[in-house]
């Protein structure tokens, strides 16, 4: 027994010395220091981000994200820390409560218009079975506290690089980081840049009849990007958009999926001529995209029309997520949702209608149309998407945006557009 | 196969019509061809009956008659086995097997008798377990060698240190079945008594399954108490022999003779032993000759087929000794007496794993004696498990008849047949369907019996009876729960003992996290340590 400790405590000493190592020299004072000191800190930073929030009055009270100060995130962690540590010493094996991530804890509210959690949590017990996620979860715990503390940041791939030093603790895959990262999310109910976590992809790109105000990092001076300066390219959404204002004449937000269609809509420059905002979502739309559209769409008061390709991918995946969230991170969606936006196209009637060329369903999309029938609480609610989802089993065939071009290249601008444009009513929820 | 006889039926009257028929070939014509064929000369054309088919197999043969014949004497006179067996090189393929024993000796006049004449021998008649049954094996593989090389058997013997040593050369009359004498001297031995046969024969020799190693390496396992020294092929005098050691130096208990027991005799037999009878009665003749038979029993079967219990045994007639065979199949007699069988025992067989196989696990069984048509025989069953045994391949099947490694025909033995039927899924070990157990097993099946029924009289393999299948499963189902038992004993260990190193793995972590959280000092985060760790190990045992 006594070799066993000897042996714990030299892996014990042997992490500490390679996870400080590898910490900036500011943070290791910052260790040094007690909590008290944090604490002293945290009202200045709690400052700052106050001062973030007064540059973005319009936005309506309660569509703000939480912005927890980085005192409120530590002590949160701490917390649940602390809690793990007595239950340890009472000699019970310690419980951690996490929400569960799923569309079963969700439920769709028309009036609030996203998902919203029905909270579920699922308790995750220390146990031999569990034990490495749990030690992982406690670390990245950890790690996030250093981070807010240095108020530095990491992307989900650092953290991922960071996680090498934890000898057996380490992850093999960034999608186990991944989870245990959006894990830790959801067990504070924050946003996962709160915990000093970036995520890689972009957010997204801009085009159109629209001036973003943002402030240059360095001397917070006032910088005026008109979006329709931008010639053949686009702006680039941020990853944080809170601090964003927005000045525009645009009558609605064009949402669409892929890129080639936004390249030939910009090329054109339908939006001069449609007068309206084009947003490319490539894919499912990131947080910050969805975001930036929210605000936009808010403030500007904007109807959101989303266009994207005709398979379930591009309904219940696409579609659903930008309009009423996840349920991945259903603790955010409130946020990170556009109940505004309406679906214009493509729609499976549009097939016959527009007369378009089809490829047939993979067995995939069938699986996918089926599950969103039976699970997805947006689409159990909306008789119409049903209905469409239903037809399009039935015509076993799915279209790309793109299928439009076989009318010829600017059908799409000159035809479809328009004559969808002109009954915007008979879009589907 | 129909359709070709008729075809050949239809193509056959027309040459018969060309050709007027003939009779070819009178009574009187085929009676001149007609004469006495002498069981050797039988045996020359049949030499596969006795396991000469190949040159490999026949010098596995030669050496497996004489090693039976040795270790069988050595037994009846009570003395532990020390066997020498040399395979020397005698240019082309030939070789010279050589087979030293430590036995009683065999008595001079004896000597041709018992190399030189087939189916002369001191086994035939007698129930009770020995190797050889028959008398045919070491004179069949003295004709062999000498039909193939022309070489005589020599045998050198001695019974006594007040009698000198005898060397014969003999060969075998082919024709009338008897020996030749070709020399006959007498010979220096250092040995007080022992036999020595020397063979030169066509072979080939072969390591491997079927190898003449292996075979001797067996024959030491179903024999823990011999010990047999091995001069392969290319090895000179001056280098050290293969050494298989004895493990024990118990000597099996000895076997006794009984008289055959009434359910296991037929209708030619009986007829014969009517015949040979010495009783004047049919009431002495059962008792007498019959084992299990009493006074009472011995009126009823007399009785029960109209006759009297002193009609002369001579006097009855096929059909009514028909009558007698049914009266003996309805009568309830007991089993026939066991002490006739000399099993290895488990306490040898554990003991002959152990010193043989390099294994983690080891376990025998011994059943008790049961009956096949008035037989008495016994089945064991060792088996060894882990250790240095291949753990990708098939389990290994080690046949013994009588003690005897069985070689050749593994698929078509009842001892094969018996693992096959053994469903050794149910006791955690791997088997696809149809085949053996796979995975570090082996398995040593051992059957014991006055009078083993072998597939043909090469003794390669036994014949599937009923009951004794049965008796070899209950013995392999018996180690299989056992080993089933150990296996899961030992994954229960196993599991713990991972489960106890991914505790001991993850655990300190949990202590560096809320060390860097909650700014714990190093004894703080100790103290974490140490109680989860305990907490968890106790909750792994419940």
């Amino acid at each position: 027994m006594a070799k066993k400790k000897k042996a714990a405590k030299r892996v014990a000493t042997q992490s500490t010395r390679s996870s400080t190592g590898t910490t900036p020299r500011k943070t290791r004072a910052k260790k040094a220091t007690s909590k008290k000191k944090a604490a002293r800190d945290a009202p200045r930073k709690a400052a700052v981000k106050k001062g973030n929030k007064k540059r973005s009055p319009r936005a309506g009270k309660g569509t703000q994200p939480p912005v927890p100060g980085a005192w409120k995130v530590i002590q949160r962690i701490s917390t649940e820390a602390e809690s793990v540590r007595k239950k340890i010493l009472a000699k019970r094996t310690p419980t951690m409560q996490f929400p569960v991530r799923s569309l079963s804890n969700v439920v769709y509210r028309p009036t609030s218009g996203f998902f919203e959690m029905k909270g579920r949590t699922k308790e995750r017990t220390l146990t031999v079975g569990t034990v490495k996620t749990f030690a992982q979860t406690l670390r990245m715990m950890a790690f996030s506290k250093e981070l807010v503390e240095s108020d530095d940041i990491a992307t989900k791939r650092e953290a991922y690089y960071v996680s090498k030093n934890w000898q057996e603790c380490r992850f093999n895959e960034q999608p186990e980081s991944d989870t245990v990262m959006e894990d830790v999310e959801a067990l504070f109910g924050v946003n996962r840049e709160q915990l000093g976590f970036i995520p890689e992809e972009k957010g997204g790109d801009v085009a159109g009849e629209l001036v973003v105000v943002d402030h240059d990092r360095e001397t917070g001076e006032e910088l005026r990007i008109d979006c329709t300066r931008f010639g053949s390219g686009a702006y680039s959404i941020p990853i944080s958009v809170e601090q964003l204002r927005f000045e525009t004449k645009a009558r609605f937000i064009l949402a669409i999926e892929t890129a080639g269609m936004f390249q030939r809509l910009v090329k054109h420059a339908y939006w001069r001529s449609a007068n309206c905002i084009l947003v490319s979502l490539g894919g499912v739309p990131t947080r910050a995209c969805r975001r930036f559209i929210r605000r936009l769409a808010d403030a500007k008061k904007l109807p959101v029309y989303v266009f994207v390709d005709g398979d379930p991918y591009g309904y219940s995946n696409i579609y659903r997520t930008l309009k009423v969230g996840s349920g991945n991170a259903a603790h955010m969606n409130e946020f990170f949702c556009v109940p505004q936006a309406r679906f214009l196209g493509v729609t499976p009637q549009d097939i016959e209608e527009y007369d378009l060329p089809t490829h047939p369903l993979k067995d995939v999309d069938i699986k996918r149309a089926k599950d969103a029938l039976k699970n997805d609480p947006f689409v159990r609610h909306h008789k119409a998407w049903q209905k469409a989802l239903q037809l399009q089993i039935k015509m076993g065939v799915r279209v790309e945006q793109q299928a439009l071009a076989k009318h010829g290249l600017n059908y799409v601008i000159d035809e479809y557009l328009p004559r969808k444009m002109a009954n915007t009513g008979a879009f589907l929820p | 196969m129909a359709r070709k006889s008729m075809a050949t039926k239809t193509r056959a009257p027309s040459t018969a019509r060309q050709k007027a028929p003939r009779r070819r070939a009178t009574a009187k014509s085929m009676a001149s061809q007609q004469r006495e064929i002498s069981v050797s000369e039988f045996f020359t054309k049949n030499r596969h009956l006795l396991g000469f088919d190949s040159p490999t197999k026949a010098l596995l043969t030669t050496i497996k008659e004489a090693v039976d014949n040795s270790l069988d004497a050595c037994e009846e006179a009570g003395i532990l086995p020390d066997l020498e067996v040399a395979i020397e090189p005698a240019g082309g393929d030939r070789f010279r097997v050589v087979v030293t024993d430590n036995g009683p000796g065999i008595l001079k006049g004896q000597i041709p008798k018992i190399f030189g004449k087939l189916l002369y021998g001191s086994k035939f008649h007698r129930l009770r377990q020995s190797r050889g049954q028959q008398g045919i094996g070491i004179s069949a593989a003295g004709m062999y060698g000498q039909l193939t090389t022309g070489k005589p058997i020599v045998i050198e013997s001695r019974t006594s240190k007040r009698r000198p040593a005898h060397r014969y050369e003999l060969v075998i009359d082919t024709r009338k079945n008897e020996p030749v004498v070709k020399k006959d001297t007498t010979v220096d031995w250092s040995a007080a008594h022992g036999t020595r046969v020397e063979i030169e024969l066509e072979g080939v020799y072969r390591g491997g399954r079927h190898g003449v190693e292996t075979y001797l390496r067996q024959t030491v396992l179903a024999n823990p108490h011999v010990e047999i020294a091995f001069r392969p092929p290319g090895t000179t005098e001056a280098d050290e022999p293969v050494l298989f050691q004895r493990a024990s130096k118990v000597l099996p208990v000895e076997a006794h003779e009984i008289q055959p027991h009434p359910y296991g005799v037929e209708i030619g037999l009986l007829l014969r032993m009517l015949k040979e009878t010495r009783a004047t009665t049919l009431k002495s003749f059962f008792q007498t000759e019959f084992s299990r038979v009493g006074p009472t029993l011995a009126r009823r079967i007399a009785e029960g087929s109209g006759l009297t219990s002193r009609t002369s045994p001579r006097r009855v007639s096929p059909e009514r000794a028909e009558l007698l065979l049914a009266v003996i199949r309805k009568s309830r007699i007991p089993a026939p007496p066991m002490d006739c069988l000399s099993p290895i025992g488990e306490e040898r067989l554990l003991e002959s794993l152990e010193e043989q196989v390099a294994a983690e696990y080891y376990d025998a069984v011994t059943r008790s004696p049961a009956v096949y048509r008035g037989n008495p025989f016994q089945v064991e069953v060792g088996l060894a498990y882990g250790g240095e045994l291949g753990a990708d391949d098939l389990a290994t099947v080690c046949r013994f008849a009588n003690r005897v490694p069985l070689l050749y025909q593994q698929g078509a033995c009842a001892l094969t047949k018996a693992v096959l039927q053994t469903n050794w899924r149910s006791y955690g070990t791997q088997q696809s369907r149809g085949a053996l157990p796979s995975g570090p097993l082996l398995l040593m099946v051992h059957i014991a019996s006055v009078w083993v029924p072998f597939t043909s009289e090469s003794k390669e393999s036994v014949a599937g009876y009923d009951e004794i299948i049965k008796e070899l499963k209950l013995a392999l189902q018996h180690v299989g729960r056992k080993l089933g038992a150990h296996l899961k004993r030992a994954a229960k260990a196993r599991d713990s003992e991972r489960k106890r190193q991914y505790i001991e793995k993850y655990i300190p972590h949990i202590g560096i996290a809320l060390r860097e959280i909650l700014d714990l000092s190093e004894r703080q985060e100790e103290r974490v340590v140490r109680t989860l760790t305990g907490t968890l190990e106790r909750s792994r045992k419940m």
